[in-house]
């Protein structure tokens, strides 16, 4: 399969297929793991920039030290996140659903006024990051970035479905659906929200991680673009948040549809059909698209 | 060490800059405070309110502050319109927690979107004669433009806790915050009564819009900055306090004001939330208000 996939890379002579191809499987990573805590656990993060950026910005500091090999810089930039998303859940998993999310946006502000003035990474005037010519399995790094991105969605959705098939999913959809009454069977909520919280965004900040080689420049205001988060949340609302499936469909449909539309129509008009699609979404398919198809197949 | 007439300053500053941010936190101190619901598209509104006084002001030479006012009942419909469409999708499903937070995020950001597609996204400002003044008062240097805004904003919250606690409607909206179904049992639909309280909320954001554009040039985005502030000082003065909201709001304004002037300016956003969180880690109902 991989030595297949290889190959058809080799035969790809358009780089632009590589550069919509890691938006796409970027996204699937974004919205597979804002589903985590998202839709399985209910608590809805607005604050997926900051995570998404620390993983970029820490991938920065840390290529501009070290210059290790991609692999490290995503591991490194993911346990940044994770940890954030620790320290984020202890102060905020306390409160009540809406505070929670004012709490995310509120994360999303503070990190981009850190690293606006931590001079190191560039500061408010961005930092530039040279993108080797070539990946280090041959084809462009453009391909490389493609194919680690590829893994990794395939890393993310193979996790969620694991974990929503397991007691751990379990546990989460009851705090979903009636937190007080979790708490009194016994489900451990604390911490069952911080392994969500953990975990979603540890695989956001590793999502984050190559974005500076992607795009070569990086400076906070397009890390901590609010459109980042809009999409990562339209993702899943618009395909279904219960299952592990959703995200995906949202993602790849979402995304496709943006690429095509920034490229034919412009670029502002896009994110206002991601907006007009997930409200659309929100009030008249709550379950998404995963749940028109399960209606239709039950009547 | 510090030179008292420039802390004092900051001081000044930071007290019409909070009385300022309460004109915006209003609306939330209604929508979300009274009702309920997280309207966190309302700062949006406010910059359309902005955009829609520069409109005015600078077509037809209204005054900003009058615009705002001519503004409000057209914003009240689109309050009346939008709790509409929030009541038929989600409290009547009871589903009032994920999607309607999302639904109005989703409302946010194509607001602001229409914004830059409309109107484009350079900032713009406001002409008027008090804009540009200041007021020297006892060695203090008052901008004219945060006095008036200030002055409006107080007005607007002192007059609507009025309409509030001496009208039947406002006594109506204060009955339905506090328990629905004894409203009903009064004879009184809570649906329409909801649908009137938004109104306000959003009809205060045009009236906010043009304090806005006063004080600062204003371009699409800009409401971002403000949905941690608004939601700050509500929270923190307490969910239905107006009086609350108002001592929160400057409270905020006076520490962003002296970090700004004493630190550096771009922590300020970060100032509110910085803040708001520990105060709900540790009291879950702010400085006045009812309990969360």
């Amino acid at each position: 399969m991989v030595a297949l996939l290889w190959a058809a890379g080799r035969l790809v002579t358009n780089e632009y297929v590589f550069f919509v191809g890691y938006a796409v499987l970027q996204y699937i990573v974004l919205a597979t793991a804002w589903n985590i805590l998202g839709g399985y656990t209910g608590y809805v993060n607005f604050g997926t920039a900051a995570f998404f950026a620390i993983g970029a910005y820490v991938s920065v500091a840390v290529n501009k030290l070290y210059h290790p090999p991609l692999p490290w810089l995503i591991v490194i930039g993911g346990t940044a996140s994770a940890l954030v998303g620790l320290a984020m859940g202890y102060l905020t998993l306390k409160l009540r659903g809406v505070f929670f999310s004012i709490s995310t946006l509120a994360l999303a502000i503070v990190a981009q006024a850190v690293i606006t003035n931590w001079s190191f990474v560039g500061g408010s005037s961005g930092a530039y990051v040279i993108r080797p010519r070539f990946g280090p399995f041959g084809g462009s790094y453009i391909e490389y970035l493609c194919y680690t991105m590829l893994i990794m969605a395939a890393g993310a959705v193979v996790l969620a479905r694991g974990i929503e098939r397991s007691k751990t999913g379990y546990g989460l959809a009851a705090i979903r659906d009636d937190e007080g009454a979790a708490e009194a069977y016994g489900v451990p909520t604390l911490r069952l929200k911080l392994l969500a919280t953990v975990i979603s965004g540890g695989l956001m900040g590793m999502a984050g991680a190559p974005l500076p080689f992607y795009v070569a420049y990086l400076d906070p205001p397009s890390a901590f673009n609010l459109s980042v988060a809009v999409n990562t949340i339209a993702m899943p609302l618009v395909g279904g948040t219960a299952t592990w499936f959703g995200p995906v469909i949202g993602a790849v449909l979402l995304s496709t549809v943006q690429q095509a539309a920034m490229v034919t129509i412009s670029s502002a008009v896009n994110l206002l059909i991601v907006g007009l699609v997930m409200v659309g979404f929100i009030t008249l398919a709550p379950n998404g698209i995963v749940g028109i198809l399960r209606r239709r197949r039950a009547g | 060490m510090f030179d008292p007439t420039a802390v004092l300053n900051a001081v000044a500053a930071g007290v019409l800059l909070g009385g300022f941010y309460a004109a915006i936190a209003l609306g939330i101190a209604v929508a979300f405070g009274m009702l309920d619901i997280p309207n966190l598209a309302h700062p949006a509104f406010v910059v359309v309110g902005a955009f829609a006084t520069w409109v005015l002001n600078t077509q037809f030479g209204i005054d900003p502050v009058i615009a705002g006012i001519i503004l409000t009942p057209l914003f009240f419909g689109l309050g009346l319109g939008l709790y509409r469409l929030y009541e038929v999708c989600f409290e009547r499903r009871g589903e009032a927690a994920l999607q309607g937070l999302a639904f109005f995020f989703g409302i946010l950001f194509i607001t602001e979107v229409i914004l830059v597609l409309t109107a484009g996204a350079d900032y713009r400002s406001v002409d008027a004669p008090y804009i540009g003044a200041s007021l020297n008062i006892f060695g203090l240097l008052l901008p004219g433009r945060m006095l008036v805004a200030c002055a409006v904003s107080l007005l607007m919250i002192f007059g609507l806790q009025y309409y509030l606690g001496h009208s039947f409607i406002g006594r109506a909206i204060q009955a339905v915050s506090q328990d629905r179904l004894a409203l009903r049992l009064m004879g009184v639909s809570p649906v329409k009564i909801k649908a009137l309280a938004f109104g306000i909320a959003i009809a205060t954001a045009s009236v906010a819009g043009s304090l806005l554009i006063i004080v600062e040039p204003v371009e699409p985005s800009i409401g971002r900055d403000f949905i941690g502030r608004a939601f700050a000082a509500v929270v923190l003065g307490g969910m239905g306090s107006f009086n609350g909201m108002l001592l929160a709001s400057i409270f905020l304004g006076i520490t962003e004001s002296i970090v700004s002037d004493m630190w550096n300016p771009s922590w300020a956003p970060a100032i509110a939330f910085g803040v708001l969180l520990p105060t709900l880690a540790l009291r879950g109902g702010g400085l006045l208000g009812r309990k969360l």
